[in-house]
């Protein structure tokens, strides 16, 4: 057996680095399992000829289709949205937009402003501070005094605009809609080590260059360097439970796919809202029959998603196709309640800059735009680098149909049972798209688009996994408290997007982060009655 | 020569299905996916997609009654056609193949005006732009709603 620590961290992504980085100053012992490795900045698809191709194999951003050994498979088959995530140091923010909008005040208060779903027992006043921490510590580009939010700084310039966003901005102006540079952690000057962007491309399946900030080259060495051990290439199969019914520790297969058990006084879960659900319904025990921390029967419930409403079309002159980040703008227009609608809620425009060459080619094909033989050349020609495209990312409400469970059949390398979806968007959503939709095509059509299409759902759009153990005061209908700790086992915290009551309609990552920095603070001022 | 586990029919017919797919052209001075240096990039980029481009190999010859490789011009296109009426995944991954090893050919590169290139080290060059557009939304008043606790 190996000695017990103080803090147990299962995930080095998003979370897992954020929480690891702000307890380190306590000295305790911390020691975080992280079932991929590190990625070099060699092994990035923009270092070869092949970079486009490799989103479809090694770097595939659905871990069905990547099914590397440290991929875990997921049966989506009902789910019209299937999971995007990748494994590794970093976890998903290797492979991310590094789009960083915030939640917005009232995404925290949905039942007290719209009566629908629940509030969250926390605000974003709370949040805010470490909303600004974690934009330092990530290092975030973006303007200052967009109306959509509170006043905030982002430590650097915006991303440059482009010959797409310039076409965005003077369609939204004609419109007289709201639109903004982005907040994204892609650094626009050389900050904390990292040199600025120099627009290698799309770059969500990771930054050759270091710009994009993912937190293995942000938050881990510096909680590296204050004594945090990060043990890669480590799967962890369940929480085990001592006879008080608290945590223990974990069982886990090492790099050599030897079982090992790491006892631990707390254990924190950050495996993101797919892998925390599977991980807490495989740790099942006496005390914890229908898994660890579920006597409210709601873990692996309430799986909110975004959908993704991406509407296109084509210009009559060259933009910027794959030059640059894909995301530079956001419009919020649409994103409050409007009680006018025939929804609640609302959504996040985000616009595209345009797609590589190779992309073009297969989506086009897949739309039925490209002919075969000799009309192939004229009619690529005039599609690549002239696509102009937006999505609407819809806030998608909690519902316990909407579950994460456990495959009785699938199970991963290791022989642990893989979890299985089971997901419907809901009437409001779809209304909601169905609105996005519509509203893009009006952009698009002032943007001087023509030949407009539709991908809606977005299939390989499910980014954000959220809402399979949420937050709440109540432990009747909440797995964990309002800073994270499990109602029924109070050596265990949370700290993804699992604990999230509502979605918003942003990328959640900013949010994810700054909960965990609110969560670690929170155990940090709890230490001398933490279980109490 | 790659292992990519297909019978030589089955290669014939994949590179006849690709040059007629993609056919070459002297108007934009292109190569054919058919042609030899692109064809054997596409065969040795099967991977993932071996199961599904064998069952449509073997899909496309059942329509076809035969090797498609060895049907006149005109009983080709009928075949082909028919095939991509009722091709489904298996024909979609096969086409993705084609289409990922064509499009980054040094010749189709230049030929669309692309440098023929890794995007690192050099990266790419992409404009400011006019922030004064944002003007209007800077005059805005605050959007977001906020959140009365009394």
């Amino acid at each position: 057996m190996l000695d017990k620590v103080d803090v147990l961290i299962v995930g080095s992504g998003a979370s897992g680095a954020a929480v690891a980085w702000s307890l380190a100053d306590t000295r305790m012992r911390i020691v975080c399992l992280e079932q991929g490795d590190w990625v070099k900045p060699t092994d990035y698809p923009s270092n070869g000829r092949d970079w486009e191709a490799r989103l479809f194999s090694d770097f595939a951003i659905n871990p069905n289709r990547r099914a590397r050994p440290t991929d875990y498979p997921i049966n989506d088959a009902n789910s019209p949205i299937k999971v995007v995530n990748f494994n590794g140091v970093g976890g998903s923010t290797i492979m991310y937009t590094a789009h960083f909008p915030r939640m917005h005040p009232s995404d925290f208060k949905v039942r007290t402003l719209d009566g629908v779903a629940d509030d969250w027992p926390i605000d974003y006043a709370t949040l805010e501070p470490y909303f600004a921490e974690n934009d330092r510590m990530m290092g975030v580009s973006g303007l200052a005094g967009d109306p959509a939010y509170p006043p905030h700084q982002p430590p650097m310039p915006p991303l440059p605009l482009g010959k797409s966003g310039a076409r965005f901005g003077k369609a939204m102006n004609q419109l007289g809609w709201h639109w903004w540079p982005s907040d994204s952690t892609i650094a626009t000057t050389d900050y904390e080590g990292r040199a600025r962007c120099i627009n290698l491309g799309h770059c969500t399946p990771g930054c050759a260059q270091g710009a994009k900030a993912s937190t293995d080259i942000t938050y881990w060495p510096h909680a590296i360097r204050a004594g945090v051990e990060l043990r890669t290439m480590c799967r962890v199969r369940e929480v085990t439970v001592d006879e008080h019914g608290m945590a223990s520790g974990v069982v886990y297969y090492d790099a050599e796919g030897k079982e090992q058990f790491q006892p631990a006084e707390v254990v924190i879960l950050a495996c993101n809202g797919v892998g925390t659900p599977r991980l807490m319904l495989n740790s099942v025990s006496a005390k914890f029959p229908d898994g660890i921390a579920n006597s409210s029967g709601l873990v692996g419930k309430n799986l909110m998603f975004h959908p993704y409403a991406l509407t296109y079309g084509y210009v009559d002159e060259p933009l910027d196709g794959n030059h640059g980040p894909p995301l530079c703008l956001w419009s919020q227009e649409f994103y409050e309640t409007d009680p006018g609608r025939d929804f609640v809620r609302g959504y996040t425009f985000q616009f595209g800059r345009g797609v590589g060459a190779i992309m073009e080619a297969i989506v086009s094909a897949n739309a039925g735009r490209l002919p075969w033989g000799e009309d192939h050349h004229g009619a690529y020609r005039k599609l690549v680098n002239r696509r102009i495209g937006l999505s609407a990312i819809c806030e998608d409400l909690p519902e316990e149909h909407n579950r994460v469970t456990l495959d009785p059949d699938l199970k991963d390398s290791s022989g642990i049972p893989a979890p299985r979806l089971d997901y419907t968007i809901s009437a409001n959503s779809l209304k909601m798209m169905d609105h996005g939709i519509a509203r893009a095509k009006e952009i698009l059509t002032a943007a001087g688009a023509s030949n407009i299409a539709v991908e809606s759902p977005i299939l390989n759009g499910g980014w954000h996994l959220l809402g399979t153990a949420r937050m709440g005061t109540d432990p009747e209908r909440s797995v964990v408290n309002e800073w994270g700790r499990c109602h029924d086992v109070k050596n265990l915290f949370i700290v993804d997007g699992s604990i999230w009551v509502t979605s918003g309609g942003v990328n959640p990552t900013s949010t994810i982060q700054a909960l965990a920095l609110y969560i670690a603070d929170s155990i940090k001022q709890r230490l001398a009655n933490l279980f109490d | 020569m790659p292992n990519h586990d297909l019978t030589a029919e089955q290669v014939r017919d994949l590179r006849a299905l690709a040059g007629m797919m993609i056919p070459q052209s002297a108007v934009y001075d292109v190569p054919g996916a058919d042609d030899e240096k692109i064809f054997n990039d596409i065969l040795r980029s099967l991977e993932r997609d071996r199961d599904d481009i064998r069952r449509a190999l073997s899909h496309l010859a059942a329509i076809g009654g035969g090797a498609f490789a060895d049907l006149e011009a005109q009983r080709r296109s009928e075949v082909a056609a028919a095939f991509r009426e009722v091709g489904g995944a298996p024909l979609a991954a096969l086409v993705r193949v084609v289409l990922l090893c064509y499009y980054r050919d040094d010749r189709v590169m230049r030929s669309l005006g692309q440098e023929a290139r890794p995007p690192f080290p050099r990266g790419h060059v992409v404009e400011q732009g006019d922030w004064s557009l944002l003007d209007p939304v800077r005059a805005r008043p605050p959007m977001y709603r906020t959140i009365n606790t009394e």
